[in-house]
């Protein structure tokens, strides 16, 4: 008996159930929203888990192309990186698969020869979870990105060069997106 | 976030990651870093007369409140629920049907049960009962209600700056009830014991000081329009003369400032000038700029109605100073939303100055008749459905554009057609999101109501998901690359939003694109749009 075989079997019920768990990350009542509002332009976060735990699985059970990880993983991470989640628990979905595996083929693992497969299927799912993990912290990366350029901005210096800034501590609403203000430099100073 | 970390005790005892269910009001609220603003400086407080201006950091244990802090704000409750029925009817209808619950950005984005816009609500709505109803100081609890105490009043701070107030629960609500209306007069009660944020309280102390958010001078102003000036030269080889401060003009023109300070406003701000420009030359139009009222924007709605009141007088006074007709409004939101529904009971009617009527095509814009202000939008698709106005939308062929219906021109003022039939005439290829994305429907860009600071940049990126889930999807399936709007919070905030969730999207003005498209009277051949950035090869030169 093949390990990838049985798993492929029963395939729709470990998503399923992986979907669950991943989703017991949140309040119960959220968790429910999450799982039954199909529409995904009405639930983007149960959409992206969704539209990718099935893509994921595939690879773990195929090819385990890291782009093709990747591109699944990143945007249910993506997600999880701007919503309060520590980061073990923004990737630990990841690793609930472990406990969705055991649990759906408790009987079949009894037999000797399936538990060293899964042995080998469980270093799959670790190397999931090193990427999961890369891919959280491109995204968080991103985020201080972000920030730090609203903070350069926000001191807008072209506009201290040009004496346009009163008091640089008295910021800008709306000049948060001023990458302009710095491409401009060359239009802002010829004015002398 | 080193701080709050999980230990390993609880993992193993928790091998399922399951959140524990506790009851919303047995869940005290934890001020995470990412998803709140910094506290105002004091000095800004203390220029608007605010109360209790001091230095205070929200993760601190003592926030340094008034002693009598419950007193200040029991009164202030009291005299709101008598001063606006809305508020009282929508404490008391609500029956918590659930409809409206899953139907906020922020609730769908960040996966925080008190998001949904019912529990928002019930975070007023509980102190409301134990303080003024007979039945909630009877039964407590079991009535839903609770005493205000500083971990409820931690908790109101923390979700009421987690609204945009963008109305989009209110379309679903069966009662009409506008949680909007509730985190406005939540936010008012929180500034009368000086809980403001810095990113609010600053730019309107600088408005009200100096004319507009930044806090920019009148010459500097000046100085950043003659900017604009040599880059249209550059781009179209005509010369423009703006008027500014004219006394005596037909118009009067008032745009946000971020149009004029940052990026990608500033090509909308062209757009503006170029227009103008054009009307001048073809038809005698006659409008100026102001270098004083230079703020069309007003955070004063997220303070207080009087704060409010206080910077949209400025912009009459500036009418009534110019002795112009009426005023024009640039791409703005919010600006909308106080004009739209506010400013007529607020400092109107303005009866100084004469009902709008385009001095070009003679149309009426009744809607503004009390105001006597329009939004430049229903100005320029006026323009295009009379005819006036000479354009090649091939310029924008390199652009497949999708629209944001911002909240407050949207849900706030009715405008869903206008934006679209001018962009329908500029540009050839225009695709809308889902229906369940845009018009009344619409999601906010997250950063609505003063939240577009940096600190909170996790909050702004959660808020914004559900926007950038059905931009991300017509970007996949048609290929759009530019995302149009006709607000200036939404030309800072949808900048960084697209750059996190969907890089491949650029953002722009309605009026950027207009001045793309329009034949400016004497212009040399144009090689690049207005950022600078090569024009297509259109089928004529292909041909050559
Ligand atoms: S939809 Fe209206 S009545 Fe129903 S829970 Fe929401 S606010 Fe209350
Ligand atoms: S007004 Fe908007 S942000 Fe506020 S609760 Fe309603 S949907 Fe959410």
């Amino acid at each position: 008996m093949k390990l990838s075989k049985l798993l492929i079997q029963h395939k729709a019920e470990v998503v399923k159930k992986w979907f669950d768990y991943a989703v017991q990350s949140y309040k119960a009542d959220v968790a429910q929203f999450l799982k039954t509002q199909g529409d995904q332009f009405a639930n983007p976060v149960g959409g992206a888990l969704s539209q990718n735990l099935e893509p994921l699985f595939n690879e773990l059970c195929g090819q385990m192309n890291t782009e093709a990880l990747t591109a699944s993983v990143d945007p249910i991470v993506r997600i999880r990186a701007v919503q309060s989640f520590a980061p073990s628990q923004a990737v630990a979905f990841i690793f609930s698969l472990k406990r969705v595996i055991r649990t759906i083929l408790k009987k079949e693992l009894r037999n000797e020869n399936l538990l060293q497969q899964l042995y080998e299927f469980d270093l799959k799912i670790d190397v999931l979870g090193l990427i999961a993990f890369d891919a959280f912290m491109v995204c968080r990366e991103k985020i201080y990105d972000l920030k730090a350029n609203e903070m350069r901005n926000r001191t807008l210096h072209a506009f201290e060069r040009a004496k346009l800034v009163k008091n640089t501590s008295l910021y800008s609403i709306h000049a948060q997106a001023a990458q302009p203000i710095t491409n401009r430099e060359g239009v802002l100073s010829k004015k002398k | 976030m080193a701080e709050d970390l999980p230990k390993a005790e609880e993992f193993l005892a928790n091998i399922d990651y399951k959140v524990p269910d506790t009851a919303w009001m047995d869940t005290p609220a934890e001020i995470r870093k990412g998803m709140y603003c910094y506290a105002s400086n004091p000095k800004s407080v203390e220029y608007l007369g605010l109360p209790n201006a001091r230095k205070w950091n929200p993760l601190d244990d003592d926030w340094q409140l008034p002693e009598n802090w419950q007193e200040i704000i029991h009164n202030g409750f009291k005299e709101r629920l008598e001063r606006f029925r809305s508020v009282k009817v929508f404490m008391d209808i609500c029956v918590r049907c659930g409809a409206c619950a899953d139907k906020c950005h922020f609730y769908i984005g960040t996966g925080d049960p008190k998001n949904m816009p019912v529990l928002r609500a019930e975070l007023l709505r509980s102190v409301y009962r134990n303080d003024f109803t007979k039945i909630g100081k009877l039964l407590g609890r079991a009535a839903g209600a609770r005493k205000m105490t500083l971990d409820v009043l931690k908790e109101w701070w923390y979700y009421l700056f987690q609204c945009t107030e963008c109305r989009r629960c209110s379309v679903f609500c069966p009662y009409g009830i506008d949680t909007a209306e509730i985190t406005i007069m939540g936010r008012e009660l929180l500034n009368l014991i000086g809980l403001n944020i810095d990113w609010i309280a600053t730019p309107v102390a600088n408005c009200f000081r100096t004319g507009n958010h930044l806090g920019i001078q009148p010459h500097a102003f000046k100085d950043m329009l003659d900017f604009f000036v040599e880059d249209i030269e550059e781009v179209t080889g005509v010369e423009l003369e703006p008027s500014f401060n004219r006394k005596g003009a037909d118009i009067l023109f008032i745009t946000p400032s971020g149009d004029v300070f940052a990026d990608p406003g500033t090509y909308t701000c062209m757009g503006y000038m170029m227009l103008f420009h054009y009307l001048k030359e073809k038809y005698g139009f006659d409008i100026t700029w102001s270098t004083y009222a230079s703020e069309g924007g007003n955070f004063g709605f997220f303070t207080s109605h009087e704060t409010m009141k206080r910077l949209n007088a400025k912009m009459y006074a500036e009418a009534k100073r110019l002795g112009v007709k009426w005023i024009l409004g640039g791409e703005c939101g919010h600006m909308w939303r106080v004009i739209h529904q506010y400013m007529d009971t607020m400092n109107g009617p303005a009866d100084f100055l004469e009902e709008p009527v385009s001095p070009i095509t003679g149309t009426k814009f009744e809607n503004a008749k009390s105001t006597k202000m329009v939004h430049i939008a229903e100005f320029t698709a006026d323009l295009i459905k009379h005819n006036k106005l000479e354009l090649d939308p091939r310029r924008n062929d390199h652009l497949k554009v999708t629209y944001h219906d911002s909240c407050n021109t949207a849900r706030g003022m009715g405008m869903f057609d206008e934006p679209r039939y001018v962009i329908n005439n500029v540009v050839n290829h225009f695709y809308e999101m889902p229906a369940n994305t845009i018009r009344e429907q619409t999601f906010c860009c997250g950063s609505g109501s003063g939240l577009n600071a940096g600190e909170n940049m996790e909050l702004r990126m959660a808020g914004g998901l559900p926007r950038a889930n059905a931009v991300r999807s017509v970007h996949e399936k048609h290929g759009v690359n530019m995302l149009a709007c006709v607000c200036a919070v939404d030309r800072a905030a949808l900048p960084p939003l697209m750059e996190y969730w969907v890089p491949e999207v650029d953002v722009t003005g309605l009026h950027e694109l207009v001045a793309n498209a329009l034949i400016v009277p004497g212009e040399n051949e144009r090689t690049t749009d207005l950022r600078g950035e090569d024009l297509p090869e259109t089928e004529d030169d292909a041909d050559e």
